[in-house]
């Protein structure tokens, strides 16, 4: 009896198959100028930004120095990478301890500055928010080697220095030491950015009745509020402020170079980015790059999903 | 007995409670700012943590500018400051000596940037909201897998494409040119993203009179989705001039007639001390562009942000 029945499937699925597919194409034909319309957008996109992520997965196979036709390789670019390019280790560390930092503490900071601007008289939020977003759009990280510099007119020594915190000028931005503390300072000091202004907008859009609802409910401090309330209310633009942070997070590598130079001391800032710059541009080993690429795709995807996973539990 | 003693003592217990909601409403409500379930030493908290990183957040950009103005000598001084004694122009005049005197001039740095910043602003903002529409509004087979597609662009840095894309260009012949900047930043995924979810939000019936009375598809959009669309397309300008602004061209632009004044500000940054000064000026003057933009359209850009939560 069953057997029948799901013979019966088999034989009715194959024209209700073909029959979708007309429909689709009828469809696709009643859409076409939806098609036309989104034509020149997906032409960039897919040929800028889809097809060369999928060629770097196959060009981080192959030994490829512009020169040259590419030469396949297999797995040799990523077992180099691992297992023999220490400076690629040292870089990945190094922009790991960064992005470990730069993203959630960065995006806590969004959180946070973006809830307290909410709860600012209307005729300051403006104001604030332009104080805490200026950094990010400023571009002006140089101005942090005044701070930062090894001799007495740097800002941070000559002011340690007057206070007796050191006896003699410290090289902030060349020691080994420091390096990383200061980029990371000046990451933070600039990641009030597009994630920011994001949450801002989600806090604008909550409504005033909820609040008095869960007022009535028992909902007893501001920080309470600020839990079971406002943050589950604001799930969507907790998720997209997340994507932006993560992923930025992971193109750190500019600060770095403004601020120590590249290369660094010691490679004690030396980043992902700047490894794949290096040699993409500079060593013109472009298989290797493409493998330096695909690492940076992965981890870069992966800790967004990561990010998004934690962001689920939120008020829960 | 007892029991309605219990009841009685409940109902006490309701009314007070009811009583002391109503008290907290009307002072809520009284205060006309969202007051519920806030307190005097919170404020006071939130002041502190306001003005420490306000300061820590403004000081850097202050000295940009005190630095634009100082004279040599207070540029020189030690320890060094934070105020300006005698403001002078004198920097400004060496950036004008230096626009005259090199080789390529600053001036020509200026106009690459700003002609790249024009150009890549405004096909952003046509290309993204042209795109932005049918994905918003049509439900076209495949539209929810474009939509997936284009998310996950979201997810990785732009650079991880570079390696690529430099043989594209060389193939396209676009190395050393205009184009190899502007083209791609048509197509920027926040951009289209922002655009997409606004789009969303205008309602069906108002496009489906429009389609009675006649008009296609590209009439709907450029006369009626794009003249509402003002707050969005405002903000993807911006979101668009912030990053071609500081964009240094380094990937692909190898002439120097063809470099950007970021590019031209790294040069001008490592002449040393005495430079600092122009340095600064380069950099008054760049940062005061985006942030002019920025404090002229915020409103507009919350609005348009507001709508652009996504759920997954």
């Amino acid at each position: 009896m069953q057997t029948s029945i799901k013979l019966n499937q088999a034989i009715n699925n194959k024209p209700r198959f073909s029959a979708k597919f007309k429909e689709t194409l009828k469809q696709m034909k009643e859409y076409k100028l939806s098609y036309l319309m989104i034509t020149p957008f997906m032409l960039i996109f897919m040929v800028f930004t889809v097809i060369p992520v999928a060629a770097s997965l196959l060009l981080g196979m192959m030994y490829y120095n512009v020169l040259e036709l590419p030469r396949w390789v297999g797995w040799d670019n990523y077992v180099r990478l691992f297992i023999n390019d220490d400076l690629f280790q040292i870089a990945l560390v190094n922009t790991l301890k960064m992005a470990l930092i730069i993203g959630p503490v960065g995006y806590l900071m969004c959180l946070l500055f973006a809830w307290i601007v909410n709860e600012l008289p209307p005729k300051l939020k403006p104001l604030m928010t332009l104080v805490f977003y200026a950094p990010s759009i400023a571009g002006a990280a140089e101005i942090w080697r005044l701070m930062f510099s090894g001799d007495i007119y740097g800002y941070w020594n000559s002011f340690l220095l007057r206070f007796g915190f050191i006896d003699e000028p410290v090289q902030w931005l060349k020691d080994t030491r420091y390096m990383m503390t200061c980029v990371i300072l000046v990451q933070l000091w600039m990641s009030l950015g597009t994630s920011f202004l994001q949450l801002r907008a989600g806090f604008n859009t909550l409504d005033k009745q909820y609040f008095e609802a869960a007022a009535v409910d028992g909902v007893n401090n501001r920080w309470q509020e600020l839990w079971y309330v406002t943050l589950p209310l604001m799930a969507p633009h907790l998720w997209l402020a997340a994507v932006l942070q993560v992923t930025s997070s992971f193109g750190v590598g500019d600060v770095a170079n403004a601020l120590c130079g590249f290369p660094s001391t010691g490679y004690a800032v030396h980043t992902i980015t700047a490894h794949l710059k290096d040699y993409s541009s500079t060593r013109f080993e472009r298989g290797y790059a493409a493998a330096i690429s695909t690492v940076l795709f992965i981890i870069s995807y992966g800790a967004n999903k990561l990010a998004q996973a934690i962001i689920r539990k939120v008020g829960k | 007995m007892v029991a309605t003693g219990k009841e009685m003592q409940i109902d006490r217990e309701k009314a007070r409670r009811n009583e002391r909601i109503k008290r907290r409403l009307k002072k809520a409500i009284s205060n006309k700012t969202n007051r519920v379930n806030r307190s005097k030493t919170g404020d006071a908290l939130i002041f502190i943590v306001l003005a420490g990183f306000g300061l820590f957040s403004i000081l850097p950009l202050w000295l940009v500018i005190a630095n634009a103005f100082k004279p040599l000598n207070e540029l020189l001084i030690y320890p060094p400051t934070f105020i300006v004694r005698n403001p002078t122009l004198d920097n400004f005049n060496m950036l004008f000596s230096l626009i005259t005197n090199t080789w390529v001039p600053l001036s020509r740095y200026a106009f690459n940037t700003i002609f790249m910043t024009v150009a890549g602003t405004f096909g952003r903002v046509i290309v993204c909201s042209l795109a932005a529409y049918p994905l918003a509004k049509h439900k076209f087979p495949g539209h929810k897998a474009i939509f997936q597609l284009i998310l996950v662009a979201l997810m990785f840095n732009s650079i991880v494409a570079d390696v690529v894309n430099y043989w594209t260009m060389s193939k396209l012949g676009w190395l050393d040119t205009y184009l190899a900047i502007i083209i791609p930043a048509f197509a920027d995924s926040y951009g289209f993203f922002l655009m997409r979810q606004f789009m969303t939000q205008m309602p069906d019936s108002v496009i489906e009179s429009a389609k009675l009375d006649g008009a296609g598809e590209f009439r709907i959009y450029w006369s009626i989705m794009m003249p509402n669309m003002k707050p969005a397309w405002l903000t993807l300008s911006i979101f668009a001039v912030q990053s071609l602004w500081n964009n240094t061209g380094s990937t692909y632009i190898y002439k120097e007639q063809l470099k950007t004044l970021t590019y031209a500000i790294q040069q001008i940054t490592s002449g040393g001390m005495v430079r600092q000064g122009a340095a600064a000026a380069v950099r008054l003057i760049m940062m005061s562009v985006p942030i002019i933009f920025f404090i002229i359209s915020q409103s507009k850009i919350i609005e348009t942000m507001s709508s652009s939560g996504m759920k997954e």
